[in-house]
C-alpha cells in the first residue's frame, strides 16, 4: 500500500508535467492546426537557457525568469513567425516535415554548443522526505504537483472566465465566425504560441531536476505530450490534462508491477486501445469532417 | 516533357550501371546503401505521396524485414524464401497496424506509427532470445542466387541495384493500372473518390499496407549488405530520416524516393569536413525548403522546366475567347 502511495504520487508529479506539455500541444492545435513534432525539444531547451542564465551570473529565481523570456522570444514569436506562417498556405503535411527538422535542429544546437553530457539542474524544493500513511514522499513531487496545477487552474481561469479567454475559444472553434464578430483572430493564434511557450518552460523547470538536462530528452518528453493528448482528447484542454495524468501513473504503475523492461510499451497499448473505441480521445468531441 | 524524362532516367541507368568502374570499395557500398534506401523510401512514397498518410514506421518495418531475413538465414532458410517471408511479414503488419488507425481521419496514422516504431525498438532490445537484444544479431551472410555469389562489393552492389530495379518496376506498373489510380484519388480528393464509389479505406489500407512490405523488403536487402543488425539502427531516427528523404526528394513523384536517398547519402559524406554541424545544416535546409519549396528537388526541377517551356514559347490559348453581346 505504502509503495502504490509512493507510486501514485510520483507519477502524478510527472503526470502533471506531460499534461502541461499536452496542453500546449492541442492549443496549437486547435487555434492554428498545427502539430508541433518539436514539442519535446521546446521542453528540453529552456532549461538550457535557465543554466546559461545562472552560469553568467544570475540567481536560480531570475534565471527561471530569463528562461521564460528567452522561451517566449524564441520558441512563441520567432516559431510563429518565422517557421509556422510561411509554412501555413502550404498545409498540414510540410508544417509536420518543418518540425521535425525543428527538432534536430534544436536538438543538435544543444549538443554542438552546449554540452552533450546530461547537465545537473537545481530543483526548485529542498529534496526532504516526507511521511505518511508509511510512505515516503519528497517534497520535490509535491512541489512539482503544486505548481504544475496552479499552472493549469491559471490558464483554466483565462480560458473560461476572462474575455480574451472566451476570445482565443472562439478563434480555435470556429475562426472565420470569430473574425466576422470583430475578434482580432489573428493575434489571438499569436497568444496561444505564447502560452505554448510559457508552459513549455514552466515544464522544462520542472522536469530537469528529475530527468537532468540533456540534449536528448526531446523525443521520449514529445511522445509522452501527444499520447497525453492523444488519449485525453485532442480538441479539449481537460482531455489532454487528464491523458497527462493517466500516463505518468500508468508509467509509474506498470514499470513497477508489470515489467521495467516494457516501461515504454504500456502507454502505446493504451493509446492503441483509445484509438480503437473512442479515437476521439476519453473527454474528446467528435469532430465534423471538413471538406 | 516526357521525352526529356525518359532520356534523364535513362542517363541515371547508365551511370548507375557504370558506377562500380570507378568507384573505391567503400563508395560501392555506399550505391549499395542508396540502393537500400532507395527501395525504404519508394515504399514510404506510396503511403505518403500517393495516398497522402504520414507515416512514420517505415524504419520499423525495415527492421521487421531485416530481422526476419537474418532470423530465416541463420535457421538456414534459403535467401529467396526469407526475402519474400520479409514482405509477406511487413504486408500483415502493416495491415494490422494500419485498420485502427486509418478508421479515424486527421493524422492519426503518424501518431499511431509513431508509437509502433517505439514499440517495435522495445521487442527488438528486450526480447533477447529471438533478437540478441542490444548485441544485436551478427554473421549474417550474403546471398548466393543461382550459384551466383553476392559477397563481393561489386557484386552485391549488383544484387542490390536489381531489386531495386524489380521493385521500382512493379511500383510502376501497379501506379499505372486502376488501383494505383485509385491511390492518386485518395490524395487528391478523398471526398470525391468516395463519392465515385472507391472504397477509400481500404485502398488507404493497402497503400499503407504494399508501402509497409516495400519497406520490409529493402530490410531484407539490408541485412545482407551490413552483414550485422541492432536495435538503435531501426530506431524512431531511421523513420524520420526516410520521411525527410521522401519530402526533400518530392513526395508523389516517382523518382523522388531515389533523389531523397542520394541526398541522404552523398550529404553526410560531402559535408565530412564540417563533422558534427552536419545534422544542424541539414535542418535547416530542409526548414528553407519547407518554407519556399515544400514538392522537393523533383518538385523545383519541374517548375523551373515548366517556366523554361512557357518561355521559349508561351502557351496559346485554346480557344478565343467568344464576344458575346446581350
Amino acid at each position: 500500500m505504502a509503495t502504490l502511495i509512493q507510486l501514485v504520487v510520483s507519477g502524478l508529479a510527472t503526470g502533471a508535467i506531460y499534461a502541461l506539455m499536452a496542453v500546449g500541444f492541442t492549443l496549437l492545435w486547435q487555434t492554428s492546426q498545427t502539430i508541433n513534432f518539436a514539442q519535446g525539444e521546446f521542453v528540453m531547451v529552456p532549461a538550457f537557457f535557465i543554466l546559461e542564465a545562472m552560469y553568467l551570473g544570475a540567481p536560480f529565481w531570475l534565471a527561471i525568469l530569463i528562461g521564460i523570456a528567452l522561451s517566449l522570444l524564441l520558441l512563441g514569436l520567432v516559431f510563429k513567425f518565422v517557421i509556422v506562417d510561411p509554412m501555413l498556405k502550404h498545409g498540414v503535411l510540410p508544417l509536420v516535415i518543418s518540425t521535425i527538422a525543428l527538432s534536430l535542429f534544436m536538438k543538435e544546437m544543444v549538443k554542438n554548443f552546449y554540452s552533450s553530457q546530461a547537465q545537473p539542474f537545481p530543483s526548485l524544493a529542498p529534496p526532504i522526505d516526507l511521511h505518511a500513511f508509511g510512505a515516503v514522499i519528497s517534497t520535490q513531487s509535491l512541489t512539482v504537483l503544486a505548481v504544475a496545477i496552479g499552472a493549469v487552474v491559471a490558464l483554466h481561469i483565462l480560458l473560461h472566465k476572462t474575455r480574451l479567454g472566451r476570445a482565443m475559444q472562439a478563434t480555435a472553434q470556429n475562426p472565420t465566425l470569430a473574425q466576422i464578430l470583430g475578434i482580432p483572430v489573428r493575434r489571438m493564434v499569436l497568444y496561444t504560441f505564447l502560452i505554448n511557450a510559457v508552459l513549455c518552460a514552466v515544464a522544462s523547470t520542472l522536469i530537469s531536476p528529475i530527468y537532468l538536462a540533456k540534449f536528448i530528452n526531446g523525443e521520449p518528453l514529445g511522445i509522452a505530450a501527444f499520447l497525453a493528448a492523444i488519449i485525453g482528447g485532442f480538441n479539449q484542454v481537460r482531455g489532454a490534462i487528464l491523458g497527462g495524468f493517466i500516463l505518468g501513473v500508468l508509467d509509474n504503475l506498470s514499470a513497477a508491477y508489470l515489467s521495467s523492461t516494457y516501461r515504454g510499451a504500456f502507454p502505446l497499448l493504451i493509446l492503441i486501445a483509445v484509438i480503437m473505441w473512442r479515437p476521439q480521445g476519453l473527454l474528446g468531441r467528435v469532430e465534423e469532417r471538413t471538406v | 516533357m516526357n521525352r526529356l524524362g525518359a532520356i534523364i532516367v535513362g542517363a541515371a541507368a547508365l551511370f548507375v550501371l557504370a558506377l562500380p568502374l570507378f568507384l573505391k570499395p567503400y563508395g560501392i557500398y555506399l550505391g549499395s546503401m542508396w540502393a537500400v534506401l532507395s527501395i525504404a523510401a519508394m515504399g514510404l512514397n506510396l503511403t505518403l505521396g500517393y495516398a497522402g498518410q504520414v507515416s512514420l514506421a517505415q524504419g520499423a518495418f525495415v527492421g521487421i524485414g531485416a530481422y526476419t531475413t537474418a532470423l530465416l538465414m541463420h535457421a538456414g532458410v534459403p535467401y529467396p524464401i526469407a526475402f519474400v517471408a520479409a514482405g509477406l511479414v511487413c504486408f500483415s503488419v502493416g495491415w494490422v497496424l494500419g485498420y485502427p488507425a486509418l478508421r479515424v481521419q486527421h493524422h492519426y496514422l503518424a501518431f499511431v506509427t509513431l508509437a509502433f516504431t517505439a514499440l517495435v525498438f522495445l521487442v527488438m532490445r528486450n526480447e533477447e532470445w529471438l533478437t540478441g537484444g542490444t548485441y544485436g544479431l551478427s554473421g549474417i551472410p550474403r546471398p548466393v542466387l543461382f550459384g551466383w555469389s553476392t559477397n563481393g562489393a561489386v557484386s552485391f552492389y549488383y544484387f542490390s541495384l536489381g531489386v531495386l530495379i524489380a521493385l521500382a518496376a512493379g511500383t510502376w506498373w501497379m501506379l499505372r493500372s486502376p488501383w494505383g489510380r485509385a491511390f492518386v484519388a485518395l490524395r487528391e480528393n478523398p471526398i470525391r473518390a468516395l463519392s465515385l464509389g472507391l472504397d477509400t479505406r481500404r485502398y488507404t489500407l493497402m497503400a499503407f499496407a504494399i508501402g509497409s512490405s516495400i519497406g520490409g523488403l529493402s530490410g531484407a536487402v539490408y541485412a545482407p549488405l551490413v552483414q550485422y543488425i541492432e536495435p538503435l539502427s531501426f530506431a524512431l531516427a531511421l523513420s524520420l530520416n526516410l520521411l525527410l528523404m521522401v519530402i526533400v526528394g518530392g513526395s508523389g513523384y516517382f523518382f523522388g524516393p531515389f533523389v531523397g536517398a542520394l541526398v541522404a547519402v552523398l550529404l553526410p559524406e560531402w559535408l565530412r569536413v564540417i563533422q558534427s554541424y552536419y545534422l544542424l545544416l541539414y535542418a535547416v535546409l530542409v526548414m528553407v525548403m519547407m518554407a519556399f519549396c515544400p514538392d522537393g528537388i523533383l518538385g523545383l526541377l519541374h517548375r523551373a522546366l515548366k517556366t523554361m517551356i512557357f518561355k521559349r514559347n508561351p502557351p496559346q490559348p485554346a480557344l478565343q475567347p467568344e464576344r458575346t453581346s446581350r
